[in-house]
């Protein structure tokens, strides 16, 4: 038990380290060669930068986180509902899917212009651009998901007579759970990465700004540690968002899946 | 005794063209217990859809005695073909499930069948907790929780370990002893066929027809004794040279 905790503690030590050591190596190359901060910060004046614009900074990046959120939802339900619809019919996934790969591989960047024109509303024409980032893992994994039903219980299934909407509902989206919630896991990120980029293109301007409107405007004024907090805090919720995916799927799936299991002995 | 189905001329030939059953004239009296005995590929396995409904018969007919297929099937696959996200109980409920059965009305019926096949205790457990002779229980549970007139089984223990597999062997007899179903077993297993039924199939390799019948005249009830008797001996010799004699 105790070589257990030990092991645990040295795991959790190995990148706080590594962190800690690049953070001094970053802060001893930026004092010993006197790099002014409006090319590159030190960690500390970072640090204190972010502590003093904390609350300005954290009302833009929940106007960012908004429309995450609001993007990874409706990439969930619609996803999941497209990919139902997949799976129950082979015509209409043939018809459609090559539609979805298209909108999955045109660069964000150059349709939300388009989308931001189009839409008047500023928060549903970014959420829009989020979502068309985010939707894409979700449909794949899950409609793969719920075509990997094992053969054998399928055929047990349709031996005591039942309907396709059993088949679906015991049977194809138990199986489909894993795998689903993995498109989870990645659309969380690309929700974010899709918001962030919106912005971008949206530029600064209007009443609420997000994270990315204070990073271009950061980069405009030279102000470069505010940059970096502002990045900072986006890695931050980057992470945060994943490990909450994780967490979820760790609990949904905790009491039968192979990946949610505690490592072997 | 009375025939609970008959197959007629049945054979099977796969989209590519493959000759999977030859002609199969069988007829099953109720309450027997017929292996079918045979190499790897040589279609018992599909005969065994075929009865169940899962796969269309390419030709012949199966004709069916009164009540008819109907709910009267239970079928156990190789592996055990669990739901890993459902506990041992749900996974024995569900064919009642989807007959649309509530959990109430049956609470008893499910109980039942989990005490019967040894896994009393185990109702909340799930599949990856159990070991793979207890899987093959559930699997044998949930296909009797319907009460069925015929119970298919498919290479049932021949992923399990020899002993698990003679104890699984003799509870099979019970339960079939018990129930007063008809059963009817493919095997690649001459020990395991001659153990088990009083009637064997001998299929030849592709494309499978049943080249010889056995009728195995050991009595009823049999145990770990029979497996070490001189009878049980001789009959296993005997069925082993008629199923060389059918590769051949």
């Amino acid at each position: 038990m105790r070589a257990q905790t030990r092991d645990a503690i040295g795991r959790a030590a190995a990148p706080v380290i590594v962190g800690v050591l690049m953070l001094a190596g970053w802060q001893w190359v930026v004092s010993a060669n006197d790099i002014p901060p409006y090319i590159l910060p030190g960690p500390l004046v970072v640090a204190k930068t972010l502590w003093v614009d904390g609350p300005s900074l954290l009302g833009s990046l929940w106007v960012t986180l908004r429309i995450t959120i609001a993007a990874l939802g409706s990439a969930v339900l619609l996803g999941g509902a497209l990919a139902i619809l997949f799976a129950q019919s082979r015509l209409l996934e043939r018809c459609l899917f090559p539609y979805a790969v298209i909108l999955q591989v045109t660069p964000i960047v150059s349709i939300a212009p388009l989308i931001i024109i189009w839409v008047n509303d500023t928060f549903l024409s970014l959420l829009v651009c989020a979502w068309l980032v985010a939707f894409f893992p979700i449909v794949a994994n899950t409609t793969l998901g719920l075509n990997s039903a094992d053969r054998n219980l399928a055929a047990l299934f349709r031996l005591y007579g039942a309907s396709s909407w059993q088949m679906l509902r015991l049977l194809r989206i138990p199986s489909a759970l894993p795998y689903f919630l993995t498109g989870v896991r990645i659309s969380g990120g690309l929700a974010l990465i899709g918001a962030v980029v919106a912005e971008f293109v949206a530029g600064t301007g209007g009443a609420e700004t997000g994270l990315a409107s204070r990073i271009l405007e950061a980069g405009y004024r030279l102000e470069i540690p505010r940059l970096f907090a502002a990045l900072l805090l986006l890695s931050l919720t980057g992470i945060l968002i994943f490990a909450v995916l994780s967490w979820i799927a760790q609990l949904l799936l905790a009491h039968w899946h192979e990946s949610a299991l505690p490592p072997e002995e | 005794m009375q025939a609970l189905l008959s197959l007629e001329g049945v054979g099977k030939t796969f989209r590519n063209g493959t000759v999977a059953l030859q002609h199969i004239d069988l007829a099953v009296a109720q309450g027997a217990f017929v292996s079918l005995l045979g190499p790897s590929g040589c279609g018992k396995s599909t005969l065994l859809r075929i009865i169940a409904g899962l796969t269309p018969p390419s030709s012949g007919r199966i004709t069916w005695d009164g009540e008819g297929v109907d709910g009267a099937i239970g079928f156990v696959f190789q592996e055990p073909t669990l739901m890993p996200w459902a506990s041992v109980w749900e996974n024995v409920y569900l064919p009642l499930r989807l007959a649309g059965k509530s959990r109430s009305t049956v609470r008893a019926r499910v109980d039942d069948v989990i005490n019967a096949v040894g896994l009393s205790g185990f109702a909340r457990v799930y599949p990856r907790e159990l070991s793979g002779g207890m899987r093959m229980r559930v699997s044998i549970a949930r296909a009797l929780v319907t009460q069925p007139h015929l119970l298919l089984l498919d290479e049932p223990f021949a992923a399990l370990d020899e002993i698990t597999r003679f104890k699984l062997n003799e509870d099979l007899l019970r339960l079939w002893h018990e129930r007063r179903c008809t059963i009817l077993f493919v095997t690649h297993s001459v020990f395991e066929s001659v153990f088990l039924s009083d009637r064997i199939c001998i299929f030849t390799p592709r494309p499978g027809r049943i080249a010889e019948e056995a009728s195995i005249d050991l009595l009823y009830p049999r145990d770990e004794a029979l497996r070490t008797t001189q009878s049980y001996a001789e009959q296993c010799r005997d069925v082993s040279l008629r199923l060389a004699r059918a590769s051949r």
